[in-house]
């Protein structure tokens, strides 16, 4: 992404017609009595926030100015609301409530006033008011097959998977919010009664992945952000943006040190847990796991599994309530297709970081107190 | 001359929910049926994995309840394992509930139920300075009503409203005959809506220093908590104390002064008062605040009389699913209940649109099976559950932490207290509930620090034996009500798990009996002002907080082969 891409990137933003007047971001926080350099410096932290260079402020000053022009639609298919709570949860200097505010949430289901008919007539006038021109925002596995009704909605009837074919085939962009409209999450799980598929299954057009469950408010508002910017954001193997999914946990991770120096939690609650020792013996899953919530945390960076004394439990991997668990035994005595299988994380990067772990003797003691671990299940 | 109205999606709730009823030649409901329109099978797949997960996979029932099923699931393991957690781990549990309910209260009301009680239309043409005069009346210290303040609110809502482009607000039922409040409190309220949309996060916080994050907090783990890092820091348990601190503020400054506002106003409007549903209450003790001493109590009130309390018998509980899309029909105890979709459908019918028209629609077919929630019965009675429950059956016990609240209220607005049992009183009650717990929740905090001088122990040790086989269960109160999980554990696995939700007790259809759970019944009766705004019916329903996910679960038959799911091909 270079400078001339994004002048071009903004400059096609501003041509699209203004969808309330002279209303942005910046005015609006200006109204609530926040300035201009509250309004940069909240810039200068999405910037960082996005991984990007500071010269880059600017840029997303402007396109956070230009987001009022960008009409959002949120599905709630086969789901548990935990992502729009998480959404809920944003804090970049008040700008939640600017969200509700100036980006103009067409459709929204938890916090819509409209119900019943009129909450169907306000989705259907937005798509064919905004053709072409609006954010597609869904959340929830989608059932299809013979149970695809087993989520209906609306005086019709008509099926989540409708709703949401419709919806992806006139949007500008698709953002699947959470690991269930990514990969299916909980319900897809093993034996997947309901036959959940994820958002990707159902339509052709591309679709953007932001697992996590929840994923972090940070990751939600700044994957929206990261889109105004570059049009579409760099992805990996599983269609998740980089720059948020691109490292680890275990790369980041705050206990990273005690892995390193072989001093581990054996049980909740001992010793080692009151000294913040690593919890790869007590089931976590952070080296399988590409996310960044031991950079970013959540709620406003007050805490996150790991930090909480849990181990990771692979939230934003696919299938992970099949692949990861037990949650809180290492993966070493697994019962299922491991990541190594292919599945879980991408099986190439985990290979050589692996590899570089086992260069470290205090790896090697690892395995082998995993080894023992193993054979005392065997027993 | 009878006719049917749908209200599908309700919005503002946790899940998909419909509404049907059938009104008469002067718009009274003679019928009412509720149902949800989603399934997705939890506890299917629960089932065949490490009791130690399970309550990670419940968790997912639902968002909202993040923390609900968490601990139900965990718990429900310790009791049939025989676990008791240390003390400390029990508190720092109750910290983290006090956090979920003070949340799920305060969002609830502005951001869930408020539209239905206060037309932010109206809030424009109000006067400020009379506006913020007015809200001395209500409090001695009112929260974020200064006429400066309230101009900027009017601002910024006029500025939005006259681009005409209204977003989530458009398209509500504004103007509504049955909206009560004046511009000047209408705009009260709205100032209280946007700083309910800062407050909660910090509330949202509270529950993350102990739990990792919300939603979906990862801390708790059979046996205990794994927090202990956080226990022992002075200035994480300082954050707790000093958030905690200015959310119960905007509770006691902001949440219970505008329920006194609406519950005068609101006191005479018919389509809200007497109108309780069902009138039997149920309610399970919950908050322990020290090693001996809970929050609330338990108790049963039957067919609304307010001068006994009964003991609650666990054992009376059954489900049935006469009218929902499961094979079996029966009522059944939760430890033995059997489960299997049976998906019928809905049914090519008519009713009236929001242009009052006559259109075809699909139906529910409410002779037959019409919704995924089955119906919970005690004693084979229906029961309402919930803040209404949990605040009368205390208050008839006498409970002193609740009763001075009760009457606190009842002298101000000058109701009786008879008028709890409503629609009104549903809200009311579930405000009371927020100033009890924000009132007294530190209780808990204060022993948790006494306990961590002499004793940090934080998980108690247990084996699982994959020979012998457990049952236990958990059973508390939870934001919505009565909440109950009810495990087998069978080879070191779980063998079968079922879960008795309050939206489930409140949203149930009708048994074999055919009679209704409270959403049903308390729509009986109701005259609508307008057919093609049914406002009344969603105020009605909002005031249970309905959280549909929830509702919604299956067990799996003991013994079920679950090849039996008919799965299609991959699309």
């Amino acid at each position: 992404m270079t400078f001339k891409e994004l002048e071009a990137r903004l400059k096609e933003l501003e041509s699209l017609p203004s969808m309330k007047g002279n209303s942005s971001i910046p005015k609006a926080l200006e109204e609530a009595g926040f300035s201009r350099r509250d309004f940069m410096k909240w810039a200068g932290a999405m910037t960082a926030f996005l991984a990007l260079p500071a010269s880059f402020t600017p840029m997303v000053a402007r396109a956070a100015e230009l987001t009022d022009r960008v009409p959002v639609i949120w599905l709630h298919m086969a789901e548990c609301t935990g992502c729009s709570e998480s959404l809920l949860r944003s804090d970049t200097p008040t700008i939640d409530s600017l969200i509700f505010d100036y980006i103009s949430l067409e459709y929204h289901e938890t916090v819509m006033a409209a119900s019943g008919w009129q909450a169907e007539e306000n989705l259907e006038s937005a798509i064919e008011k905004y053709k072409g021109n609006y954010f597609l925002m869904v959340e929830g596995g989608i059932p299809v097959g013979e149970t695809e009704n087993y989520l209906t909605i609306g005086a019709h009837a008509k099926t989540g998977r409708q709703i949401a074919t419709e919806a992806c085939n006139n949007a500008k962009a698709i953002l699947a919010i959470g690991t269930c409209s990514s990969f299916g999450g909980i319900q897809a799980a093993h034996p997947n009664p309901s036959n959940a598929k994820p958002l990707h299954k159902i339509t052709n057009k591309e679709v953007i992945n932001v697992p996590g469950c929840p994923p972090s408010e940070k990751n939600i508002v700044g994957n929206v952000l990261q889109f105004l910017l570059f049009g579409k954001p760099a992805l990996d193997v599983y269609n998740r943006p980089k720059w948020a999914y691109g490292l680890r946990i275990h790369d980041l991770c705050e206990r990273r040190g005690h892995f390193d120096a072989g001093e581990f939690v054996e049980h909740f609650g001992d010793e080692g847990a009151k000294n913040g020792y690593c919890l790869y013996k007590v089931g976590c899953k952070g080296p399988y796991t590409f996310n960044n919530c031991s950079r970013e945390r959540f709620n406003q960076h007050t805490s996150w599994p790991i930090q909480a004394g849990h181990g990771c439990i692979g939230c934003s991997e696919p299938n992970f309530w099949d692949t990861m668990q037990p949650f809180e035994k290492p993966l070493a005595s697994h019962q299922f297709n491991s990541v190594f299988g292919g599945l879980g994380s991408d099986a190439m990067a985990d290979k050589i970081g692996i590899g570089v772990l086992c260069l470290t003797g205090v790896a090697i003691a690892a395995h082998a107190a995993i080894a023992t671990m193993k054979k005392g299940n065997e027993e | 001359m009878s006719q049917k109205i749908i209200v599908d999606p309700i919005t503002r709730i946790e899940g998909h929910l419909r509404v049907e009823v059938v009104v008469d030649e002067n718009n009274v409901v003679k019928e009412a049926y509720s149902g949800s329109t989603l399934w997705r099978g939890i506890e299917v797949i629960v089932k065949g994995r490490d009791p130690r997960d399970a309550g990670f996979l419940t968790q997912r029932i639902c968002g909202v309840c993040t923390f609900s099923h968490y601990k139900a699931g965990i718990v429900a393991v310790e009791n049939a394992l025989g676990i008791t957690p240390p003390l400390n781990a029990l508190l720092t549990r109750t910290l983290m509930n006090s956090a979920l309910f003070l949340h799920d209260h305060i969002v609830h009301f502005y951001q869930l139920h408020a539209l239905d009680w206060v037309d932010i239309v109206s809030a424009l043409s109000a006067d400020v300075k009379k506006a913020s005069d007015l809200a001395f009346t209500f409090t001695p210290n009112p929260y974020a009503t200064g006429a400066d303040k309230l101009l900027e609110v009017q601002k910024r809502v006029k500025t939005f409203v006259d681009k005409g482009n209204l977003g989530p607000f458009a398209n509500a039922y504004y103007g509504h005959p049955t909206y009560r409040l004046s511009p000047e409190e209408n705009l009260i309220a709205l100032s209280h809506y946007l700083e309910c949309l800062r407050v909660q996060r910090i509330i949202a916080q509270c529950m993350a220093i102990f739990g990792a994050k919300n939603p979906h907090p990862q801390s708790l783990t059979v046996g205990g908590v794994t927090c202990i890092m956080d226990l022992l820091s002075p200035a994480r348990m300082g954050e707790y104390l000093e958030k905690f601190k200015e959310v119960a503020d905007f509770v006691n400054r902001a949440y219970y002064p505008d329920l006194i506002m609406a519950g005068k106003k609101y006191a005479t409007e018919a389509s809200v008062v007497n109108d309780v549903g069902v009138p039997n209450l149920f309610t399970f003790k919950e908050f322990q605040l020290g090693a001996n001493e809970w929050l609330f109590e338990s108790g049963i009130i039957k067919n609304g009389d307010l001068s006994k309390v009964y003991e609650v018998e666990e054992d009376k509980i059954t489900e049935e699913a006469t009218h929902s899309w499961y094979k079996n029909d029966a009522p059944l105890h939760p430890y033995d209940g059997e489960t299997e979709p049976n998906y019928t459908g809905l049914v090519d019918g008519e009713s009236i649109d929001h242009h009052g028209k006559v259109v075809k629609t699909k139906n529910f077919n409410t002779a037959g099976k019409y919704s995924w929630i089955k119906a919970p019965r005690y004693d084979g009675e229906a029961m309402q559950v919930g803040p209404l429950a949990n605040i009368a059956v205390n208050y008839v016990k006498g409970n002193k932490y609740v009763v001075p609240v009760v009457d606190e209220f009842l002298k101000v607005t000058g109701l009786p207290i008879t008028a709890v049992l409503s629609t009104l009183g549903r809200t009311a009650t579930r405000c009371i509930e927020a100033k009890v717990i924000a009132d007294n929740a530190l209780t808990a905090f204060n022993n948790l620090v006494e306990n961590l001088k002499t004793d940090q122990s934080t998980c108690a040790p247990y084996v699982i034996d994959p020979n012998k086989e457990y049952k236990g269960r958990y059973m508390g109160h939870v934001p919505r009500g009565t909440l109950s999980h009810w495990c087998r554990i069978k080879n070191g696995v779980i063998e079968n798990w079922q879960a008795v939700v309050p939206s489930t007790w409140n949203a149930s259809p009708k048994d074999s009996k055919g009679k209704g759970g409270s959403y049903e019944e308390c729509l009986i009766g109701l005259k609508i002002a307008d057919v093609k705004q049914p406002l009344e019916i969603i105020r009605k329903i909002h005031s249970y907080d309905p959280c549909i996910a929830c509702a919604v679960h299956v067990m799996d038959t003991k013994g079920n082969n679950l090849s039996e799911y008919k799965v299609s091909v991959n699309v």
